[in-house]
């Protein structure tokens, strides 16, 4: 036993506690969705009985929605659907809210996919070049790039993006995620179009599908570089102002070195959790720039909810988007104790 | 014409007659410091400009922004309309000048609601600690699950449209960093001997909360309320973009971009100037956040 015995229960409770976490942010997440859930003013019986109908058949439907019962049992029902995977009917598409979720996720997971990568391989090497070279045109060069990406209100961005490129230039497709003559002859495992086109060597769909994603993934890739262009700077200048860079200085080690093999090596962790942070608030720009390029996406699906006011798909999505934030807080978590010794 | 560098010499010395001389000095230090950073001052200008701008909107403004004339519908930018018209023949410059009414409205309104409870919330879970701090901070953590966009949607979408909405939809997403800020700073003054000084002395929670532990939170969490103000224009033009801010024929320039869409090949101005008008304020909060945190929080600096 001894000290190995001590870091493994060391792990169990830490692996626990964040258990907990995890299943207290749960909760939490199915209680807040609930609770907005009965916040809405307009009566979920009329939405089913439409304006016809006599006071029994009203009764019926208020007891067979369970408004009768205390809150606490609506709410352990509502729990027990949702762990069932339902998350009840659209009143707009009529089909299982569930089924819309998952024909329309894959394309925003695509969209989200390529941003964050696009932004992460941009924005990571320009924090770190502006860091290095301070107070050069790079770094000032970074510092604009940062800043309006955190002040530009991106459907705006998009919008002006589709107005030059599109209709001025003719560089761009006009919107969706494909030509369509093109649409339909790929239907992959994934509903990841790009991918399922390179799996089935459907070279054409993969292409049309490339230059669609191209402008709403390089929006929020830029969205997303300016956040982390700006963080790792940050980080970089902490760890170049450190003793241990000083010594490897002293010792004569060639800047290259210094900066990729000692600095880097201690921010990574850090640029893990800025990466994902990053991704959640993608999927923000994502509801917004679906909406103006008209991607068949979650994002277009909830505003199409809301403006119908289509509360179960609304909260639907909205429970889909929270999990997601979780399950990708969870996995950084765990990389970071792979990458970290600190946390082993 | 000697009245000016005495008064410079009086604030720039350091032989103090009184207290309020000190902090007249600090408070000059302070603002050299932030003028001679150009872009944190252009910032604090577009802020006063628009502010101006809001207060003054009946005088600015060269239309009534409700009044409508199909037959000046969708003019292009003229000496007339310096901005053109819209779909209903109303002027875009003067929709705009009354729009940034709606936007610091907002922007107020929301910051003034999530200061308090960021207080509240944090300075008590920090200072109490133990399950208090567990309880909030759980809540807390549950709130920023979710992204802020999205949230502030499910929230406008379960109270209906309209500004007030908005601003409490908002405010609902945005208080929870501002209690983390709040609580870290409170751990790193929890034990320090003023505040076991107060109580030893038999001070009460909500004293040694108000007059010891808020004071001394406060300049970073104006930093971070400033910089706030930034993501709170955003987030409150997205809304109005998606129909669920500031309803029509309210000017709000979110949802004149939005309104603009339709029309965006014949008048692309519709768009353009109320996405530039967002763009250049919340670029003004985001050089002025910076700027403050260069003087308030050197360590970040």
């Amino acid at each position: 036993m001894g000290a190995g015995g001590m870091a493994l229960a060391g792990a169990g409770r830490k692996l626990a506690t964040s258990i907990g976490v995890i299943a207290t942010t749960l909760f939490g997440l199915l209680a807040l969705t609930f609770i907005i859930g009965r916040m809405v003013p307009a009566d979920p019986v009329l939405a089913i009985l439409g304006d016809t109908f006599d006071q029994a058949a009203y009764d019926r439907v208020y007891q067979s929605l369970g408004l009768d019962r205390p809150l606490y049992v609506q709410f352990f029902q509502y729990v027990q659907n949702i762990v069932q995977l339902d998350f009840g009917q659209s009143n707009v598409t009529k089909n299982m809210v569930a089924s819309d979720l998952a024909r329309v996720f894959p394309a925003t997971l695509e969209l989200a996919i390529l941003a964050i990568f696009i932004g992460t391989v941009l924005g990571v090497p320009l924090g770190i070049v502006s860091a290095v070279r301070r107070g050069t045109w790079v770094d000032h060069l970074g510092r604009v790039v940062g800043l309006l990406g955190h002040s530009t209100p991106i459907f705006w961005l998009g919008t002006m993006v589709i107005l030059i490129f599109y209709a001025g230039l003719g560089w761009i497709p006009g919107g969706g995620r494909i030509d369509l003559y093109n649409d339909g002859l790929v239907d992959g495992p994934t509903g990841m179009l790009i991918l399922d086109a390179a799996l089935a060597g459907e070279w054409e769909v993969f292409a049309s599908a490339i230059h669609h994603i191209l402008a709403p993934a390089l929006l929020l890739g830029y969205a997303a570089m300016a956040y982390l262009s700006r963080m790792s700077r940050s980080f970089m200048l902490e760890q170049l102002g450190q003793e241990y860079i000083l010594t490897a200085r002293a010792k004569g080690l060639a800047q290259r070195p210094i900066v990729w093999k000692h600095a880097f090596r201690n921010i990574r962790v850090q640029l893990l959790t800025v990466v994902t942070l990053a991704f959640c608030g993608l999927l923000d720009g994502a509801v917004l720039i679906e909406t103006v390029f008209g991607w068949p996406g979650l994002g277009q699906y909830l505003t199409a909810a809301l403006f119908y006011a289509d509360m179960n798909a609304v909260l639907g999505s909205v429970l889909l988007i929270g999990l997601i934030s979780i399950v990708i807080n969870l996995l950084s978590d765990i990389v970071y104790r792979f990458v970290d010794p600190r946390t082993r | 014409m000697t009245t000016v560098p005495k008064l410079r010499a009086w604030l720039l010395t350091e032989d103090f007659t009184s207290a309020r001389h000190a902090r007249a000095h600090q408070a000059y230090l302070s603002w050299l410091r932030f003028s001679s950073n150009p872009l944190a001052f252009g910032g604090l200008a577009v802020i006063v400009l628009l502010t101006l701008i809001a207060a003054l909107a009946p005088l600015v403004a060269t239309y009534d922004p409700f009044a409508q004339d199909f037959s000046r519908a969708l003019q292009a930018p003229s000496a007339a309309h310096w901005f053109g018209t819209d779909e209903l023949g109303r002027d875009v410059y003067s929709r705009l000048v009354w729009g940034a009414r709606t936007t610091l409205y907002i922007a107020i309104l929301v910051t003034v609601i999530v200061g308090p409870i960021g207080f509240v919330i944090g300075a008590t879970a920090g200072y109490l600690g133990g399950w208090v701090d567990t309880v909030l901070m759980r809540i807390t953590d549950i709130f920023l699950a979710f992204p802020s966009l999205v949230l502030a949607l499910a929230f406008s979408a379960a109270l209906g449209p309209g500004i007030e909405n908005a601003v409490i939809a908002i405010a609902l997403t945005i208080w929870p960093p501002v209690a983390r800020l709040v609580r870290a700073e409170t751990l790193t003054f929890r034990h320090s001997d003023f505040v076991v000084a107060a109580e030893l002395q038999g001070a009460s929670t909500p004293r040694i909360l108000f007059r010891y532990i808020v004071p001394l939170c406060a300049p970073s969490v104006i930093i971070r309320l400033t910089l706030n103000m930034a993501s709170i224009i955003l987030t409150a033009a997205g809304l109005g973009f998606l129909g669920l801010g500031a309803q029509p024929p309210m000017p709000e320039w979110g949802a004149m971009a939005a309104q603009g869409r339709q029309y965006l090949l014949d008048a692309w101005w519709l768009t353009a100037v109320p996405g530039i008008a967002i763009l250049i304020v919340s670029l003004a909060f985001n050089l002025l956040g910076d700027g403050l945190r260069d003087i308030l929080d050197p360590k970040h600096g």
